[in-house]
């Protein structure tokens, strides 16, 4: 036997050609894109395989077999991929390499549910590695709605192509997983009945993201920062993903999700995990998805009354942004007049235990709101003793470390420092870093990354199924109260930085920064 | 909103004291008219160039696109100038979007002749920027200038394949790897055959087929002779070949290198239908009577594999080609990283040059 199944995994003779290669090499695989002509696909996953042929990243058998409902050739479809990369590729495609890519797509058509379909995908991945004169690793990834996902596991399975003896089965799966924590456990006990957790790959693409992946260089590569990284230096954390935009064409979808599940139960309390967890013993998928899990279990499952005191929500009101008046959130097209849905949620949540105790995480998100950016700020106790006058000085304030994802990548650090002139007054200043700045390289797309991981069977940066429940754990409760709670959604002018009532969420001295 | 035109200072008989006061100065006046615009701060790279020559170098320096240097110092040497007369432009990236910053990246020219190169590493040092890397090109040649200008640079770029005799152009990247982190083209444009040589041999079925090659047969451009030794002394240092010795014979190099289970007949020949720089192909037997070729094709490297009593296969593994721009910028690229690899692969291929 070849390869064990994953989870068997024996150890292996080493390939010695691969020292100092800068991407180690790719098994030849065959992916099934469920859900091939939707929106991700055409705009995330086929361009991303494109720039991995790109850049040489693909094995060289590759093949990708779309499936969807509506009939047609193989020719139609593979003319559908090429028309999506030239439109959504980061950069312009070669006629080469597309030419190449395009020798290798596939296409059936049918129903996720209907039996036919499965039978003809293996009999496809059957040829290809017959082609090929070797095995092919299988990659399902479930780009459909979340309702398909338990469908097309039980397929996949009852088709007899969750494993293989010879070659590596993986099934990626989009979020969101699951709209609540039972949700959540009913999708993972589906999927785990068919699979293996290590075959598994759940999507946040957020983690595919560099800079989220620099914060733990940051934190772990730098000296100076981890010594104050703890209750005794640090005062609050303050993590925002704020858009400007509205809610465009996806109302179907987030008037069925809003903010929270969009933004908050996944990507933002990734974010959290990755500024308060411990460091792992290595960067191995395990050692860091266990911390992650750690800071989510600390994490207090907040009650009904916990939820008024916590968790703070609103709606956009009609309002002006990019210097035009914009409607509100239940004037937008395909909303409901009388919907519910967040479009804003701020939370203050903490982590209990010995390094973060006492110290309150704010998280926040929005649309419509003043601009679009998403930073952790990171704000330090003020000093003990001020030995300077503060008159005519803007003061002296606590440091804040903010660590900017978008739009320009950075690290900035404010500091007290002497305005110059006679008098020792202070004000506060800015030490920057800026990662556009200061590399030669151009980042990969998230999903570039992620697909590299997944064909070479590294989960660091998906989430695992612990992970998913853990998160869901925290955020279940604020979903009933919201949803069981008929009162009024406080509003907030479009343009502006959310409800007033956020403002309540706040401790002491914390003050929202400004969007 | 980004600086659209390029910020330009000139000077004749000028001092790199003025040159660099008038770098600073563009740099705050180009931040005071738009504070979106900050220096790039990544690299530094000095070419030393003869002057008759330097626009064709600017220009395969423009083609590099995003890895240009952050700051690009070419020094351009005419013998008979006595005056250092200099020229200095900031450019802005404008690629940015509304909102996101715009890089300043900053090029510096100084015509310069025989009078300065006693000084040389003076008039460049206060031209870089402390402490940011810097990368070291002379791409006419000059050796003695890199050796002036080694104290002030942590990497050198240099092109084995550029070198009449490739041997001697593999002593000299030896020589320069004592001192310097060595980006050598030639091996650069080796990367992509060594990656799927690698990918192909990495499936763990497949990796006990590195122990039984027999025979090696890379083919090259007719001056490429360095690449394809590079190449050799890859396969040769990874997989433990000893005592390899190459001889010339009617235009090509053969000989044999000791594995531990047999010998490994290697071949390196021209190719003259090439036309750009690198490789053409490599071919791969195993005792066992395997083989496999890769070659260059369109849209990626065609791959063609052959065993004993099976019909053979061909396949495409796909990937850009990046033109020769594309291995400059790349070769930029590269000295910022550590290439464990290339040290073992240059000793072994100068062990076989002889």
């Amino acid at each position: 036997m070849a390869i064990a199944a994953e989870g068997h995994a024996r150890v292996e003779e080493p390939n010695p050609l691969t020292t100092g290669l800068e991407r180690p090499p790719v098994a030849p695989a065959s992916l099934v894109i469920f859900g091939a002509t939707g929106d991700l696909a055409r705009r995330k996953l086929l361009p991303a395989l494109y720039n991995l042929a790109h850049d040489g990243v693909l094995p060289g058998n590759f093949h990708v077999i779309g499936v969807a409902r509506r009939e047609r050739s193989d020719g139609d479809f593979a003319d559908e991929c090429l028309e999506a990369i030239r439109r959504f590729s980061r950069r312009p495609p070669d006629a080469d390499v597309l030419e190449s890519l395009r020798a290798n797509i596939r296409y059936v058509s049918g129903t996720f549910d209907d039996a036919s379909v499965y039978g003809q995908l293996s009999q496809l991945l059957d040829g290809f590695e017959g082609e090929a004169g070797e095995p092919l690793n299988r990659l399902f990834y479930l780009s459909t709605s979340p309702d398909f996902f338990p469908v097309i596991v039980n397929q996949l399975g009852t088709a007899k192509l969750d494993h293989h003896d010879r070659v590596a089965v993986r099934v990626v799966i989009e979020k969101p997983f699951g709209t609540s924590l039972q949700e959540a456990r009913d999708l993972n006990a589906t999927v785990l009945s068919i699979f293996e957790e290590s075959q598994v790959f759940r999507i946040d693409h957020y983690l595919g993201k560099e800079t989220v992946q620099n914060m733990l260089a940051f934190r772990f590569a730098n000296g100076m920062f981890e010594p104050l990284w703890n209750r005794n230096y640090i005062d609050s954390v303050q993590i925002t993903a704020a858009e400007d935009l509205g809610i465009g064409s996806r109302a179907e979808y987030y008037d069925h999700a809003g903010a929270l599940r969009d933004l908050i139960q996944n990507h933002m309390l990734q974010l959290l995990c990755h500024v308060a967890m411990e460091p792992p013993a290595s960067f191995t998928a395990e050692d860091v998805r266990n911390e992650k899990v750690k800071v989510l279990h600390a994490i207090p499952q907040p009650s009904p009354q916990d939820v008024l005191e916590m968790a703070v929500r609103g709606q956009y009101a009609a309002g002006h942004a990019g210097g035009e008046d914009v409607p509100g959130y239940l004037e937008e097209e395909g909303v409901p007049p009388d919907s519910h849905t967040e479009t804003y949620a701020a939370l203050r949540l903490e982590v209990d235990n010995w390094r973060w105790a006492g110290v309150p995480f704010y998280l926040r998100t929005g649309k419509r709101l003043a601009r679009k950016i998403t930073e952790i700020a990171v704000t330090l106790k003020p000093v003990p003793h001020l030995a300077f006058s503060q008159d005519g000085s803007l003061g002296v304030r606590p440091n804040q470390l903010v660590l900017t994802l978008q739009p320009n990548e950075g690290v900035s650090l404010s500091l007290g420092a002497k305005i110059p002139g006679t008098r020792m007054i202070i004000r506060p200043v800015k030490m920057e870093f800026q990662y556009g700045s200061s590399f030669l390289s151009q980042s990969p797309e998230a999903y570039e990354r992620l697909i590299a991981d997944v064909m070479r069977g590294d989960a660091t940066l998906f989430t695992r199924n612990d992970e998913v429940e853990a998160q869901w754990r925290v955020c279940d409760p604020i979903v009933s109260t919201w949803g069981a709670s008929g009162d009024p959604l406080p509003q907030y002018p479009a343009g502006s930085q959310g409800p007033a009532e956020a403002n309540g969420l706040l401790l002491g001295e914390d003050h929202w920064r400004a969007i | 909103m980004a600086v659209a035109e390029d910020a330009v200072w000139s000077a004749e008989s000028t001092t790199p004291d003025e040159i660099e006061a008038a770098l600073r100065q563009l740099l705050v006046e180009a931040h005071v008219h738009d504070d979106q615009v900050v220096p790039a701060r990544v690299l530094n790279m000095i070419a030393f160039v003869d002057r008759a020559w330097a626009g064709e170098i600017a220009n395969r320096l423009r083609g590099v696109g995003r890895y240009h240097a952050s700051r690009m110092l070419v020094l351009a040497y005419e013998p008979r100038r006595r005056t250092l007369d200099a020229r200095v432009t900031i450019s802005t990236d404008c690629s940015s979007t509304p909102g996101e910053l715009s890089l300043l990246r900053e090029t510096v020219v100084v015509e310069l002749g025989e009078v300065h190169l006693d000084d040389l590493l003076t008039i460049a040092d206060p031209l870089v920027v402390t402490d940011l890397p810097t990368l070291l090109w002379s791409p006419h040649g000059h050796r003695e200038v890199i050796s002036e200008l080694l104290p002030l640079s942590q990497a050198v770029l240099l092109d084995s394949v550029e070198e009449p005799a490739p041997a001697e152009a593999l002593q000299w990247a030896s020589h320069l790897g004592e001192q310097a982190y060595v980006v050598d083209l030639a091996w650069l444009r080796s990367t992509p055959w060594r990656e799927r040589v690698a990918a192909i041999f990495d499936p763990p079925t497949r990796r006990p087929e590195l122990r039984t090659i027999a025979a090696l047969t890379v083919r090259h451009h007719p001056a490429s002779t360095a690449a394809a030794l590079l190449l050799t002394g890859w396969l040769a240092s990874c997989l433990g070949w000893r005592e390899a010795t190459l001889l010339a014979h009617d235009g090509t190099l053969r000989g044999r290198a000791h594995a531990n289970r047999q010998d490994v007949a290697l071949h390196l020949q021209a190719a003259p239908e090439l036309m750009v720089p690198g490789l053409e192909s490599v071919s791969i037997e195993t005792a066992n009577g395997r083989s496999l070729r890769l070659s260059r094709g369109p849209g990626g490297l065609r791959a063609h594999a052959r065993k004993p009593h099976e019909k053979s296969r061909e396949w495409t593994l796909p990937g850009a080609s990046r033109g020769e721009s594309g291995v400059l910028g790349e070769g930029i690229r590269q000295a910022l990283l550590r290439d464990p690899s290339y040290v073992p692969a240059l000793d072994a291929a100068l062990a076989m040059a002889g």
